[in-house]
């Protein structure tokens, strides 16, 4: 389990995260939402290190984040964010065997060749493993850095808008396979989303951020309701049920 | 297993070079002309590996290929020390005729500023590296205003002794120097050389690099400090030269295409002998000694920095 306690976040004297507490448990996909500007992917990245909180605390299975070792946190939670840049032309292949940095620091052994070849399969990449990057398509070069996440190997798994600039049918493919990886691999799944929608079809727990405050945490059902969407998003959004899925109809509210 | 073929190839003739020019029209006076050019040689590669060194790593921390450490105002440290030192002290004062105490001088002055600079800067906690860069470029030009303005005033022949300083050169290299050089670098490179691995990932970014467990700020500072100290010890040696970095750098992105730290300061430090030993040959042989090596560097070197800034203009 993932405890967040009282993280706060300023920016110059902006309160971006203020006290923020939340319980991220295992073995769920856990989805943050909220509007622009509510502190969803300054959590994150304060919760995976990448930032550092002004105040309080990350609890990853019960120890405080700040008394791990960069290496060994590595190992434990991994971050996918959303602006990939590199200076570099890499293979997809090449990319995801960095997944395995933590543990080989560079020099593959034969377990990690095979957690990479697992990690490729797994995507769906083996026959482009090869290809350069700045080759592929934003849906392909996402699937190769999840890859690297997998082979990765990390019980947490954080991901910073991963379908930003995704189509309907590369979204559903990589909601699909986080799906899999808490179902099959028994990963926990912790993603920052901005269409409510995925969010109400493919997570367990929902939480709500707004003004840098938690105002809803709950679970899929508790949150995906016509009132706690109207108290995130000051919107009036009918539910409708189809399919066994919960589906917001925001577009004409 | 190509770069490697590529590497020895290099190898090989960074080695013939030196062969040529040790032993090129040597008329068998062992005795007398070899130990000085052997001083020269030794002299050279340790520069170009040094400056090849740290401009590779400096720009694996920038996220830069067409940075050079001399952003950090470092040259021009050098040169405003040189010309405070003759405008004061003249000319034929000891910290000028003499090379060591001229050597430690100049090392301890680069050093000292690099660890205050970067010390000061931490210290408000992790400033951008552009904030860092960018307060480098105004020491960097202050540092030459003041330079300028001395060498204004100063007297006409004292000022032919600064204008020598100005340029590289490896003709009068003391070999007592070459040996203190050598020892420092060696030391640096082999401890710094097990971080090659955390410098390829570093070439993802900070998110990622953060992720895969890298210790980003503190990996950062201490590649500075190696980087700065690296060029303290090149321009101490033989005068400004720190630009020579971006060429052999960018030569060997290009030749290697490779992300591996490893293969890419091996092949940046041999192409900088390469490219050192048989610029030098030609100084003394065919232009014989009308001019001095750091010219046809710039003159290459600039050359090639603005094609390097049309290809990079071009791509995005």
């Amino acid at each position: 389990m993932i405890q967040v306690r009282e993280l706060t976040k300023f920016y110059g004297k902006k309160q971006v995260v203020g006290n923020v507490s939340v319980n991220i448990q295992r073995g769920q996909i856990t989805s943050f939402i909220g509007p622009n500007g509510a502190g969803k992917s300054t959590l994150l990245s304060m919760v995976s290190r990448l930032l550092d909180a002004d105040t309080g605390d990350v609890l990853i299975d019960q120890t405080n984040s700040k008394k791990m070792k960069s290496n060994d946190f590595s190992k434990r939670v991994s971050i996918l964010k959303q602006s990939n840049y590199m200076n570099v032309r890499l293979t997809i292949r090449e990319l995801v065997s960095f997944g395995r940095f933590p543990y080989s620091k560079g020099r593959l052994n034969d377990e990690d060749e095979k957690m990479v070849d697992q990690a490729i399969e797994y995507m769906n990449l083996k026959d482009m493993e090869d290809i350069y990057l700045d080759e592929l398509s934003g849906g392909q070069r996402q699937r190769a850095f999840i890859a690297m996440v997998i082979a990765q190997d990390t019980d947490y798994v954080l991901l910073d808008e991963p379908l930003n600039n995704l189509d309907m049918k590369h979204s559903v493919q990589i909601m699909k396979i986080l799906r899999r990886l808490v179902d099959e691999l028994g990963k926990t799944v912790v993603i920052v989303l901005h269409d409510i929608n995925f969010a109400s079809v493919y997570s367990d727990r929902i939480v709500a951020l707004k003004n840098g405050l938690v105002v809803k945490d709950g679970t899929t059902e508790e949150i995906i309701q016509s009132d706690s969407l109207k108290e995130i998003y000051d919107m009036d959004i009918p539910i409708q049920q189809m399919n066994n899925c919960r589906i917001c109809v925001y577009f004409n509210s | 297993m190509r770069d490697l073929h590529k590497l020895l190839i290099l190898a090989g003739l960074a080695a013939l070079f030196c062969g040529v020019y040790l032993f090129h029209d040597l008329n068998g006076s062992f005795d007398y002309a070899l130990p000085r050019r052997g001083i020269k040689v030794f002299a050279m590669v340790l520069t170009g590996v040094a400056i090849a060194y740290a401009t590779v790593v400096f720009q694996t921390i920038t996220h830069n290929r067409i940075l050079t450490p001399s952003i950090m105002g470092l040259d021009s440290l050098y040169m405003l020390l040189q010309t405070v030192l003759i405008f004061f002290l003249g000319s034929s004062h000891i910290t000028i005729i003499n090379k060591q105490v001229n050597f430690i001088i100049s090392i301890a002055a680069m050093v000292i500023f690099a660890l205050l600079f970067y010390r000061l800067l931490f210290k408000k906690g992790n400033q951008p590296i552009y904030f860092l860069l960018l307060i480098g470029i105004i020491f960097g030009t202050f540092f030459e205003s003041v330079s300028t303005f001395l060498q204004v005033l100063i007297d006409p022949n004292e000022f032919q002794v600064v204008q020598d300083r100005m340029f590289a050169s490896f003709n009068n290299v003391s070999s007592d120097l070459v040996w203190t050089a050598l020892l420092v670098i060696g030391v640096l490179i082999a401890f710094a050389w097990k971080q090659n691995s955390s410098l390829d990932v570093l070439t993802l970014g900070r998110d990622t690099a953060v992720n895969l467990g890298v210790n980003y700020d503190a990996l950062v500072k201490q590649m500075l400090v190696l980087s700065a100290v690296l060029i303290a010890i090149a321009t101490a040696l033989v005068g400004p030269i720190t630009f020579f970095g971006l060429i052999v750098a960018n030569l060997s992105y290009q030749f290697f295409k490779s992300y591996k730290h490893s293969v890419l300061i091996t092949g940046a430090a041999v192409i900088s002998i390469v490219a050192l030993v048989g610029g030098q040959w030609v100084v003394e042989r065919v232009f014989t000694f009308n001019t001095t090596l750091s010219v046809i560097i710039n003159f290459i070197g600039g050359i090639y920095f603005i094609y390097l800034l049309l290809k990079e203009s071009r791509s995005k």
